[in-house]
C-alpha cells in the first residue's frame, strides 16, 4: 500500500496542482483564441507577472498574512488579479487595439504578442532578477500529513497549504466562470463572439465590452495560476516557454473556445505530464514475487526523463492537431 | 517622412549608413572585432533568407527558427568533429548497435500491432493496443537508454564526430532541418498558422532540451570545442586573414542562395507561392495544391536555416547547447526580417546586418548606461548598488527586442525594404 500512497502523492496531488495551473493559463489562451483569433504568445508571461505584482506586494507587508493565518502571497492574490487585469487591458490598449483598428491579419497580432512576451520577460528580468525567488521566507509553508486510516500503509500521504488553496481557488474560479458565461449578459455575448463573431456582431453586441472583459479574465485567471504556482514551488522568472506550451497545448486539446474544454485539457495535460515521468516500477514492485520468475523489473520505468518533460504537452498536441483538430469536445478550427 | 525618396535611391542610402557603421566598428574596435561580427551577420543573413521565403513568400511563421539553428550545428558538429577513438575502441559501438536493434523491435511489434484490424479485430481494440505497445515500448527504451549512455559518457565522453569535411555537415545540416521541418509540416500546414507557431515554438525547446540533456551525443553542458573549419583556421593565419576567409566563404553562399531565391520569386513557382500567400482561396480554385506547396517552402526555408545556422555554430567553433536561446536565435532574426521587410531578399541581407550591428553593439552600450545609472542613484539618492547589475543590464535588451517587433508592426508593417509588387497595367488605362 506504500506504493499507492507514492502514487498519489507523485500523481493524483502533483497532477491536480499542474493541471490546475495549466487550467488557469488555458481559459484565458482559449477565450482570447475564441474572440480575438490570435493565440496570445504573452500569457504565460502575464502568469509571471502576476505572480510577481503578489510577491512584491508581499514583500512591501510582510506581516499581513500572519492577521488572516493565510500565506501572505495567497493574501495579496485578489490584489494582484485586479492588477494583472489591468495590466493586461493596458496592453490590449498600447499594443493590440492599434493594429485591430487597421485591421490586420490576425497573425499579424499573433507577432506583436511575441513582442509583448518578450517586452515583459524583459522588464521583469530586469526588476527580478533571473534567480528564483520563494514566498515562504519569513513564514512556514504548512504541511499536512495525512495517515491512512488502516494499518497497511505506513507512509502518509503529504500536501501543503498552498496546494490546497490552489484546488479551492480553481474550484472557485471555475464556478464563478461558469455563472459568468451563462447567466450574465456580457457573458453569453462572449460566448456567441465566441462562436460566431459575424452573427454576433449583426445582432448588436457591443464588442469593445466583449473583448475588454476577455482581457480581464484572461488575465486575472493567468495571474491567479501564476501566484498559485509560485506559492507552491517558487517564483520563476524565466518560466515562460515552459508554461507556454503545455498551456497552448491543453487550450487546443480542450478545443479552442471552449473554456470547460480548457479546464479539462488543463488536467488532461497536467495528468500526461506527471504520469510520464511517474517511475512506474514502483507499482510493479510489490508483484515482484509473482513476476521475478520470467521479468525483471527495471530500476526506473518512467516514460520520458523528467528534464524532457515538454515532450509530453507537445506529443499530446500533435496528437490532437493529426487525429483530431477540433479538439477533444468538438471546438472549432480556426 | 517629410521628404521623399525613390526606392533606389533610399537603398542607396540605407546601405551607406551600414557601410559607414562598419567602418566606424573598424575603426574603433579593430579589425579582428569587425571581422568576426560581420562573419556572424552574414551567417544570420542566410538565416534570414531562409526565414524570409517562408514568411515573406508563403506568410508560414516559424518561432522554432532556434530549433533549426541547433539540428545545422549538431549535425555539422557530429559530421565534421574528428573521430573519438576511444568511444570507437569500446564497447560503445556495440551497445548503440544494440540498443538501435530494440528500437527496431519496439518499431515492429508497434507495425504488426497496428495491423491488427486484419485479422478481424475491431480498430478500437487495435488503437488502444498500439497507443499501449508506443508506450510500454518508449519506456523500456528509455531505461535501456540510461545504462548505454552512462557507459558511453564513462568510457568516451561523447561519441564524437566522423571527420568528414565541414561543407558536408553544412550540407547535411541543412537537410537534416529540413527533416525535422517537413515533419512539423506534414502535421500542421494543414491548419491555421498559429498552429504552425506553436508548434515550431515547442520543437524549439524539444530539440534544445535533447542537445542540452543528451551528453553522450553532444557532450550537453560540457560543449564541444574547437569545431573544424573549411578554411584553415585563426591558429594558422591568425584571426584576421581567418576570419576574412570565412567571411569571403559565407559571403559566396549568401550571394549564391540570394540569386537563386531571386529567380525562383520571379519564376511561375514564386508568384503561385505569393498567389497562396495573398489569396489562399483563389489560389486554391486555380487548382493549386495549397498545402503542398507550403510544405515546400517551409522545408526549403528550414534546409536555408539549417545551413545558416551551421555556419554560425561552426564560426563560433563550439558547440554548446545551452547557449541557444530563443532571443538571440528566433526573435532577433524576427527583427532581422520585419525590419528589413518580409518577402524582400535585399531587405533580408540588410536586416540582418544592420540589427546584427546594433545587437552586438547594443551590450556595450546598455552595460555603460545602466553603470551610469548606477553612479547617479548612488551620488544622488545614496541607493545600494544595484545586484547582478550586468545580468540585469543585458535584460534590456530582450525589452528592446520585443519593442521593436511591436513598433516595426505598427508603424513599418512593411520593413524597410517593402516588397515590390509589380503591378501590370490594362491595356485600357
Amino acid at each position: 500500500m506504500n506504493e499507492l500512497v507514492f502514487f498519489i502523492n507523485k500523481v493524483v496531488i502533483a497532477g491536480s496542482v499542474i493541471g490546475s495551473i495549466y487550467a488557469l493559463g488555458a481559459i484565458g489562451v482559449t477565450l482570447i483564441f475564441g474572440i480575438l483569433r490570435f493565440a496570445h504568445f504573452a500569457h504565460g508571461d502575464l502568469m509571471t507577472v502576476g505572480a510577481l505584482f503578489a510577491f512584491v506586494l508581499a514583500a512591501l507587508f510582510p506581516t499581513a498574512g500572519s492577521y488572516i493565518g493565510l500565506p501572505t502571497g495567497f493574501v495579496f492574490l485578489p490584489v494582484a488579479i485586479i492588477m494583472t487585469a489591468a495590466f493586461t487591458v493596458g496592453i490590449d490598449r498600447l499594443f493590440y487595439e492599434p493594429l485591430r483598428a487597421r485591421n490586420v491579419r490576425p497573425i499579424l497580432l499573433m507577432i506583436a504578442s511575441l513582442g509583448v512576451m518578450l517586452m515583459m520577460q524583459g522588464l521583469v528580468r530586469l526588476f527580478a532578477g533571473t534567480s528564483p525567488r520563494n514566498f515562504f521566507i519569513q513564514e512556514q509553508k504548512d504541511i499536512f500529513h495525512i495517515p491512512l486510516p488502516f494499518d497497511l500503509a505506513s507512509k502518509e500521504i503529504i500536501i501543503t497549504e498552498p496546494q490546497i488553496l490552489l484546488l479551492v481557488t480553481i474550484a472557485i474560479a471555475m464556478f464563478a466562470l461558469y455563472r459568468f458565461l451563462t447567466r450574465s449578459r456580457l457573458g453569453k455575448a462572449m460566448r456567441a463572439m465566441s462562436d460566431n463573431s459575424d452573427l454576433a456582431l449583426v445582432s448588436g453586441i457591443n464588442t469593445r465590452s466583449v473583448i475588454v472583459a476577455t482581457w480581464i479574465i484572461g488575465g486575472g485567471l493567468a495571474a491567479a495560476g501564476g501566484v498559485l504556482l509560485s506559492l507552491d514551488v517558487v517564483l520563476k522568472p524565466d518560466l515562460s516557454f515552459n508554461l507556454l506550451l503545455p498551456v497552448f497545448a491543453s487550450a487546443i486539446v480542450g478545443g479552442i473556445g471552449s473554456p470547460y474544454g480548457a479546464v479539462a485539457g488543463g488536467f488532461l495535460v497536467g495528468f500526461a505530464e506527471t504520469l510520464a515521468i511517474f517511475n512506474w516500477s514502483i507499482l510493479l514492485r510489490p508483484f515482484s514475487s509473482f513476476l521475478s520468475n520470467w521479468f525483471e523489473i527495471p530500476a526506473s520505468l518512467a516514460l520520458v526523463p523528467p528534464e524532457y518533460k515538454l515532450i509530453v504537452p507537445f506529443v499530446i498536441l500533435v496528437a490532437v492537431l493529426v487525429w483530431r483538430p477540433t479538439g477533444i469536445f468538438r471546438g472549432r478550427v480556426l | 517622412m517629410a521628404f521623399h525618396l525613390s526606392s533606389s535611391q533610399r537603398t542607396i542610402l540605407l546601405f551607406g549608413l551600414i557601410a559607414v557603421a562598419i567602418a566606424l566598428v573598424f575603426a574603433f574596435l579593430g579589425q579582428a572585432y569587425g571581422l568576426r561580427m560581420l562573419a556572424e551577420a552574414s551567417c544570420f543573413a542566410i538565416i534570414a533568407l531562409g526565414l524570409t521565403i517562408q514568411w515573406g513568400y508563403a506568410g508560414l511563421f516559424n518561432a522554432g527558427v532556434m530549433g533549426f539553428i541547433a539540428v545545422g550545428g549538431f549535425t555539422t558538429m557530429l559530421l565534421s568533429y574528428p573521430v573519438n577513438e576511444s568511444f570507437w575502441n569500446s564497447n560503445g559501438p556495440a551497445e548503440l548497435g544494440g540498443l538501435m536493434l530494440k528500437l527496431v523491435l519496439v518499431a515492429v511489434v508497434v507495425i504488426a500491432l497496428s495491423q491488427m484490424h486484419r485479422l478481424g479485430i475491431r480498430r478500437q481494440v487495435r488503437n488502444v493496443c498500439v497507443i499501449i505497445a508506443v508506450l510500454i515500448g518508449f519506456a523500456l527504451y528509455n531505461d535501456a537508454l540510461i545504462p548505454v549512455a552512462r557507459y558511453i559518457e564513462t568510457e568516451a565522453g561523447f561519441i564524437g564526430g566522423f571527420g568528414l569535411p565541414v561543407w558536408l555537415g553544412w550540407l547535411v545540416g541543412g537537410l537534416a532541418a529540413g527533416g525535422v521541418a517537413y515533419c512539423i509540416g506534414r502535421i500542421c500546414l494543414g491548419l491555421r498558422a498559429d498552429y504552425l507557431a506553436i508548434a515550431t515554438l515547442g520543437i524549439a525547446e524539444i530539440i534544445k532540451a535533447v542537445f542540452k540533456n543528451a551528453d553522450w551525443l553532444t557532450r550537453g553542458t560540457l560543449t564541444v570545442s574547437p569545431l573544424p573549419w573549411p578554411i584553415p583556421t585563426p591558429n594558422e593565419l591568425g584571426f584576421v586573414t581567418a576570419r576574412a576567409l570565412y567571411l569571403c566563404v559565407t559571403a559566396i553562399m549568401i550571394a549564391v542562395i540570394f540569386a537563386a531565391l531571386q529567380r525562383v520569386y520571379q519564376a511561375p513557382w514564386g508568384r503561385m507561392m505569393r498567389a497562396i500567400r495573398d489569396n489562399e482561396i483563389s489560389a486554391a480554385a486555380m487548382g493549386k495544391d495549397i498545402n503542398r506547396r507550403r510544405l515546400e517552402i517551409f522545408v526549403v526555408g528550414s534546409v536555408i536555416i539549417g545551413i545558416g545556422g551551421a555556419a554560425l555554430i561552426t564560426f563560433a567553433r563550439i558547440f554548446d547547447p545551452s547557449g541557444f536561446t530563443p532571443l538571440h536565435h528566433t526573435f532577433l532574426v524576427w527583427v532581422m526580417v520585419i525590419i528589413g521587410g518580409a518577402g524582400n531578399n535585399l531587405g533580408a541581407i540588410f536586416g540582418a546586418v544592420a540589427i546584427y550591428i546594433i545587437w552586438t553593439m547594443s551590450e556595450p552600450v546598455t552595460l555603460f548606461v545602466f553603470h551610469q545609472l548606477e553612479a547617479l542613484g548612488q551620488a544622488l539618492f545614496a541607493w545600494e548598488p544595484i545586484p547582478d547589475l550586468t545580468s540585469r543590464a543585458l535584460q534590456m535588451r530582450v525589452f528592446i527586442i520585443g519593442l521593436t517587433i511591436t513598433l516595426a508592426l505598427r508603424f513599418l508593417p512593411k520593413g524597410l525594404f517593402p516588397e515590390r509588387v509589380k503591378h501590370f497595367k490594362s491595356p485600357s488605362d
